[in-house]
């Protein structure tokens, strides 16, 4: 079982493992909205031509040291991608912020791993979104 | 052809303190290399090694060194490096060679 | 220099309290130590041979005399009495407690200072020129573009988990004091055909085991562009480098296996598409940074004192001529406090002269230091007029060794007097060195040379960019110490040649006493430098001076 982390805190992951697709599957089409499962060495650019078909996509981070998922969401949502985006795998809750500054919407993990770390260090996390040095280094309105 | 099995202790950095600490036979930590325990046999210093490894709220890092018995039957460090971390540094009279 | 504002005041403090409870987080297991150590290396914290070290962070090597005055309270108060300044511009403390760290941070961020980002596999603490401000050669205070890359890459959502560490290091000037050619960016200040200011843009330099000059990636950057310019490398090689080797996976080795021209083509394609949503930097900010880093009110004293001190005291003379740089402003000089008396650790310095170097910033020279990336102190805007006082202070101190760039000016990783990751010794091989030579009264004749120590192969003593470097190693259970000759950090960066086979530390130090009693024959005049000479006759001469029992067994063989 896995639970889905949300700036509010915990949710029950209600989908099931079939209903994702892989992204060798979307390339051959489909005829209604989808989501798709996509590995951190796969190319997002390759996405772009069906974004009006997906509505979640989800990267999977492999082991919390490997930081391509972040790079991945910002780069979907660079190029246009407005669907819900998903991490999932390992990620820690020191994490949180990084990956909803990426882009990214939710975060799924194992219950191990929640109740390891449980839902007040996630909330903690976002609660620091504005502490930022990013957003205000850019010019405004 | 297989070389002679050097006899091997248990060492690690205590994750507080930071310092050299070594594993002993009443399964603690000492911070005297001659207070260690040491293994004759590869079987037995895995089988206390994995036992060591366990207590990661106590030290980071465990690993077996290869060690040579002194004329008092105490183990000593065989690598320069297991050396200076019996001392300190070579610069200042610091770490354990001054007791700290 | 800059200024914390109210969000650096907030946002080091709520880092310095996420910190204290990851720290209370692996004490109680809710963190494994193989995720707390990422989190720890963050903040500056590595456990080392002994004991923890924490690398604070000094950006671009700027401080005021109250942050000095501050990190030698910290020196006394929780670790041994002193501290470590290091090639990356910062200062490490060898000996704190991990329960202590939190309090220490909190006492660094009294002062605007942190230790974030000064290891780990991020964006490292950008470095610079540490003549910045001061040097007549400079286009633009290399500073502004340093404190601007501080800002943008503290904390970066994207680029915390990168596949290996990423250093970044800004000149002002065409004379590089700041080794851009062996980061994994370096940025050049020049200006366009039209005058416009902006930067040459370097990829892939570094050093560590496969050592590597930085390429061009662009020959002329507008201002505007760098941000975005460099989020594009940085996309690129987070989504690019190599994840399953770590000594294969610096910006580096993508650069040669993908080649500059290919690597390039994705840099330019994630610009233009990231430019094109890039709003730009908010005007305000970069005129406080502009407005931080406008020279001081130069005072215009009287060098007459000065002018005759020279002519009367040659001991002052000696210091003058190696210790003090001509500054833009006539009336003043850059002055270089050596961290590196004969014997001494180069670059350590106790609280005592901590406070020392602070008054006589705050004193005489407009409250400002750097520290280099040759593991000293700068005092960058003197007037002449003080430098008197200020060597007499000196003196007293120990810190007034006249001998910059000279034979022991040494550089030298902590190796395995302290690291986990040294294979052999650095700095008593340093002192060694220092000690024979000063014996042998010869550093003065043997003139201008840069001698670099590595305890390892990660080359944090900049070994292949000595004129002579050295390396330390282990071989088969004892120090074992290999030479390269000819390297150079400056703009006309080279990686030195290795000699031949290792010497062991007996053997070391009268190798290369016969290596420079050889160049003194050898050169054509005293005006002549080791480096020149070397790269006028070759190798051959210098390997005959090491390996004098080869020079028979030369020609028996072939090759070799």
């Amino acid at each position: 079982m896995s639970k889905i982390v949300r700036d509010h805190g915990f949710d029950q992951d209600n989908l099931k493992e079939e209903d994702f697709i892989t992204l060798e599957t979307l390339r051959k089409g489909v005829e209604n909205p989808v989501r798709l499962d996509l590995n951190n060495d796969e190319n997002p650019d390759e996405l772009q031509p069906f974004f009006c078909w997906v509505e979640l996509i989800r990267i999977s981070f492999p082991d919390f040291n490997d930081g391509r998922g972040f790079s991945m969401a910002k780069r979907l949502r660079q190029l246009g991608y407005q669907g819900v985006l998903r991490g999932q795998g390992y990620l820690i809750a020191d994490q949180y912020r990084m990956a909803r500054l990426s882009g990214f919407d939710e975060i799924e993990i194992d219950d191990l791993l929640a109740a390891r770390q449980p839902e007040w260090l996630w909330q903690n996390q976002a609660l620091k979104k504005k502490l930022s040095y990013q957003d205000r280094l850019l010019k405004t309105g | 052809m297989s070389r002679k099995y050097l006899p091997k202790v248990i060492t690690s950095n205590h994750l507080l303190e930071g310092d050299v600490i070594y594993f002993s036979k009443d399964g603690n930590w000492v911070r005297n290399i001659a207070e260690a325990a040491v293994f004759h046999d590869p079987e037995t210093a895995d089988a206390r090694l994995a036992e060591a490894d366990k207590q990661r709220n106590i030290h980071v890092g465990a690993y077996l060194a290869d060690t040579r018995i002194d004329s008092e039957g105490r183990p000593e460090p065989v690598h320069f490096r297991e050396q200076f971390r019996t001392l300190g540094p070579s610069n200042y009279f610091h770490g354990k060679q001054a007791g700290a | 220099m800059y200024n914390y504002n109210e969000f650096d005041h907030s946002f080091v403090r709520a880092r310095v309290e996420e910190f204290r409870d990851q720290v209370e987080r692996r004490l109680s297991g809710a963190l494994t130590e193989e995720e707390f150590k990422p989190l720890r290396l963050k903040n500056g914290l590595y456990l080392q041979l002994h004991a923890y070290m924490l690398r604070v962070a000094i950006p671009y090597g700027t401080l005021n005399c109250k942050q000095m005055r501050q990190l030698a309270i910290i020196a006394e108060k929780w670790d041994k009495g002193y501290g470590h300044f290091t090639t990356r511009q910062n200062i490490q403390f060898n000996w704190p407690k991990l329960k202590d760290v939190p309090d220490i941070l909190d006492a660094l961020a009294d002062v605007s200072m942190h230790a974030i980002q000064t290891s780990g596999n991020c964006i490292r603490n950008v470095t610079a020129d540490h003549f910045a401000g001061a040097a007549r050669d400079e286009i633009e205070d290399a500073r502004m573009t340093a404190e601007l890359l501080r800002q943008w890459s503290t904390d970066h959502p994207e680029f915390q988990y990168l596949p290996r560490k990423f250093k970044i290091a800004v000149t002002g000037s065409p004379n590089d004091r700041a080794v851009t050619r062996a980061h994994d960016i370096g940025l050049r200040t020049i200006r366009d055909a039209e005058g416009r200011k902006g930067y040459e843009v370097l990829i892939g330099g570094g050093l560590g085991r496969t050592p590597m000059i930085g390429k061009v990636v662009r020959e002329f950057l507008p201002k505007e562009d760098l941000l975005p310019y460099v989020e594009a490398i940085l996309r690129v090689y987070n989504l690019s480098g190599r994840r399953d080797n770590k000594y294969k996976a610096r910006i580096k080795i993508l650069v040669h296996e993908t080649g500059i021209e290919e690597l390039k083509a994705q840099i330019e394609k994630e610009f233009v598409s990231r430019k094109s949503e890039f709003p730009g930097v908010n005007p305000d900010l970069l005129q406080t940074i502009e407005r931080d880093f406008s020279p001081p009110e130069y005072d215009r004293l009287s060098v007459d004192d000065y002018v005759s001190r020279i002519a009367h005291d040659p001991e002052f003379r000696e210091w003058v001529k190696n210790n003090v740089a001509r500054h833009k402003v006539p009336e003043y000089g850059i002055v270089t406090v050596s961290l590196k008396p004969v014997g001494g650790t180069p670059g350590d310095a106790t609280a005592y002269q901590m406070r020392v170097m602070a008054n006589l910033g705050e004193k005489y020279a407009h409250d400002e230091l750097r520290v280099s990336h040759e593991q000293n102190i700068v005092l960058p805007h003197v007037p002449k007029a003080h430098i008197p006082q200020i060597y007499d202070e000196l003196t007293k101190a120990g810190l007034a060794t006249p001998n910059l760039g000279l034979l022991s000016d040494i550089i030298a990783c902590p190796g395995m007097d302290y690291c986990a990751l040294a294979t052999a010794r650095s700095i008593p091989i340093a002192q060694d060195i220092a000690k024979r030579f000063d014996h042998l009264q010869l550093e003065q004749e043997i003139g201008p040379l840069k001698i670099k120590i590595s305890g390892c192969i990660n080359a944090c003593g900049h070994h292949h960019v000595g004129h002579i470097g050295i390396l330390g190693l282990d071989k088969a259970g004892v120090e074992n110490y290999q030479i390269t000759l000819g390297g150079n950090a400056t703009e006309d960066a080279h990686i030195g040649t290795r000699v031949g086979p290792g010497f062991s530390s007996e053997e070391l130090i009268p190798a290369l006493e016969r290596l420079l009693k050889s160049y003194l024959k050898l050169r054509k005049s005293p005006n002549e430098t080791f480096y020149n000479c070397y790269n006028r006759l070759g190798m051959d001469p210098f390997k005959e001076a090491l390996y004098p029992h080869l020079k028979t067994k030369h020609k028996e063989r072939t090759g070799h």
